[in-house]
């Protein structure tokens, strides 16, 4: 094919959309009113599975050891743990495969910790009051999970563990949040899916009505002898372009309203920064802008494609 | 010789015994009903200018649809400059479609495009240079007598100026062949017969034209070669012959 043929097909491809504009505008709206609709549940949709993963991430269990202080205990010489098996079972945590962080907290840091956030201003008197630190002896591991739903295992696992006295957890917490992030999961698999399915339904249709009320024009450039490359080349441009622009208007617009939200809620209730931790836009258009203009893009070349060939057996 | 130009030759010389059109006992049926075609043989030579008549359900378009290879024979052989239309794969059609040029009744017409647009595209198809389409078209225009009309959108122009437009195209690429189906069916007699003085024109100039049509004054009047078709099958074909009234 000659260079000239190549920059007339894409010439009139670009032609085509003008020349056709109402039916453009049609297929841009059609396909922009998809994309936001499916932009707008993706982008809810994350932040609201980031917030149980934020919250799951919070989720720890603290794990206590024997010791000779435990005056209630009925733990036996050889359960009482030197500081090495402590610093060995530490090991031990951190290498589970479920474990994402593992944080030693030492009797006195416990302590502090306590009073700093039960009596930040009266430590003078809480010192006075006890002169030996009420948690000596209460050494333990804070450990964060990768997978909240694997707490049980972990717990059991510890509990097993001779020297450990006592495991702090909660079961209710952990499979709550397990239950929601299956939930939200399954929920928004099914709901993007039907979302996708109506979008490329919609959208190959559009491209297909638009392709077949000129199928005259397909006709036409057949009898004169058009290759069906010449005849479909300008109008998979066409789809593409249009599936371009579908794609990327209700991006764009989604992208300003959600950043604008963001700042909104982030500014004016700022109660809700403490609990809720909102995704930044660019994390979540990194992949939605992708995947819209994909699928636009996608559509519009293959409803092209597959529409052009119906009209090509002339 | 090389093996092209004996194939060249060969083709040349079938061309010279059967025609440039030759439909060796050709059948063609439809999935439902009676053939359309049945078991006609018809040789057209070169330079030609044949009248096909007949009624409705005659045969005739699809014995167009069949030399413009949108349709393949049931029976019998079809061929065409030589080719034999049954061999040709898919690909091959639209190159063999540059050798036919073809008129209809509803002139098909790019109707988004203006006059130049619409000659120009047949030109385009087969990748001619931009200065020879710049070169070509006009003076075709001016053959078919539209000159100063290349600017207007082909809907603001009367039939017989579309019919010219149409005329152009299929003449644009220089055919050997050009198929004429009812050219005149939506045109008044003025027109009607302004249109076949350019077929004749066209014909005189060495292009071989096979015009399907009712029109009875028309092939009464030029004293060509008439086809007279029915029920699938050809009842006459006479030199300088006329429309047959079936009643």
């Amino acid at each position: 094919m000659k260079i000239s043929t190549l920059f007339y097909t894409i010439r009139q491809g670009f032609v085509n959309i003008f020349r056709n504009k109402w039916y453009s505008l049609a297929s841009v709206a059609t396909i922009s009113a998809c994309l936001f609709l499916f932009g707008l549940f993706y982008a809810v949709v994350m932040n609201f599975q980031n917030i149980v993963w934020k919250a799951e991430e919070g989720v720890s269990v603290t794990v206590f050891f024997h010791s000779e202080y435990d005056l209630c205990g009925s733990h036996t010489e050889a359960q009482l743990p030197t500081d090495e098996r402590i610093a060995e079972i530490g090991r031990q945590i951190a290498n589970r495969a479920e474990v994402s962080e593992v944080n030693f907290i030492s009797d006195e840091q416990a302590w502090e910790t306590w009073v700093n956030q039960n009596f930040k201003e009266d430590y003078e008197v809480l010192s006075k009051a006890y002169l030996d630190n009420p948690f000596k002896g209460d050494d333990s591991y804070e450990v964060f999970l990768s997978d909240v739903s694997m707490q049980s295992a972990l717990v059991t696992w510890l509990e097993s563990i001779p020297e450990v006295r006592k495991v702090n957890h909660s079961a209710l917490t952990a499979d709550t949040l397990s239950g929601a992030n299956l939930l939200i999961a399954y929920v928004s698999m099914g709901i993007i899916t039907i979302l996708l399915a109506v979008s490329i339904f919609l959208i190959s249709n559009t491209v297909a009505i638009g392709i077949s009320v000129r199928s005259e024009e397909i006709n036409i450039m057949k009898y004169i002898g058009a290759t069906d490359f010449f005849v479909r080349s300008p109008f998979v441009l066409e789809g593409m372009l249009i599936g371009l622009a579908g794609a990327a208007l209700p991006m764009a617009l989604l992208y300003h309203l959600y950043s604008y939200a963001l700042n909104y809620i982030t500014e004016s209730f700022t109660i809700l920064n403490t609990f809720l931790d909102f995704l930044p836009a660019d994390s979540v258009f990194d992949v939605l802008v992708p995947l819209s203009l994909a699928v636009g893009v996608g559509i519009g070349f293959l409803g092209s494609i597959t529409t052009v060939r119906k009209h090509l057996h002339v | 010789m090389t093996k092209r130009e004996l194939s060249w030759r060969k083709r040349e010389q079938f061309i010279e015994e059967k025609g440039v059109i030759f439909l060796d006992n050709v059948t063609k049926v439809y999935s439902k009903g009676n053939p359309a075609l049945n078991g006609i043989t018809l040789k057209i030579g070169k330079g030609e200018f044949v009248f096909i008549v007949g009624d409705s359900g005659s045969g005739k378009s699809t014995l167009i649809r069949l030399l413009l290879r949108e349709l393949t024979a049931s029976n019998g052989s079809v061929y065409v400059m030589g080719s034999d239309l049954a061999n040709l794969k898919h690909r091959q059609i639209p190159k063999f479609r540059r050798n036919l040029g073809v008129v209809f009744q509803d002139f098909r017409l790019l109707n988004d495009r203006n006059v130049y647009e619409n000659v120009a595209f047949a030109q385009r198809i087969i990748e001619t240079p931009a200065n020879e389409i710049r070169r070509n078209v006009p003076t075709i225009l001016a053959t078919v007598g539209l000159a100063g009309k290349y600017k207007a959108k082909t809907n603001q122009l009367s039939g017989g100026e579309q019919q010219r437009v149409a005329l152009a195209r299929a003449l644009v690429n220089k055919p050997a062949i050009l198929l004429a189906d009812e050219p005149t069916g939506n045109l008044d007699p003025k027109n009607s017969w302004e249109i076949m003085m350019l077929l004749e024109e066209i014909n005189q100039s060495g292009t071989t034209v096979l015009v399907v049509t009712h029109n009875r004054e028309i092939v009464n009047a030029m004293h060509k070669r008439v086809v007279t078709m029915k029920r699938g099958i050809i009842i006459s074909d006479e030199e300088g012959g006329e429309y047959i009234d079936e009643d």
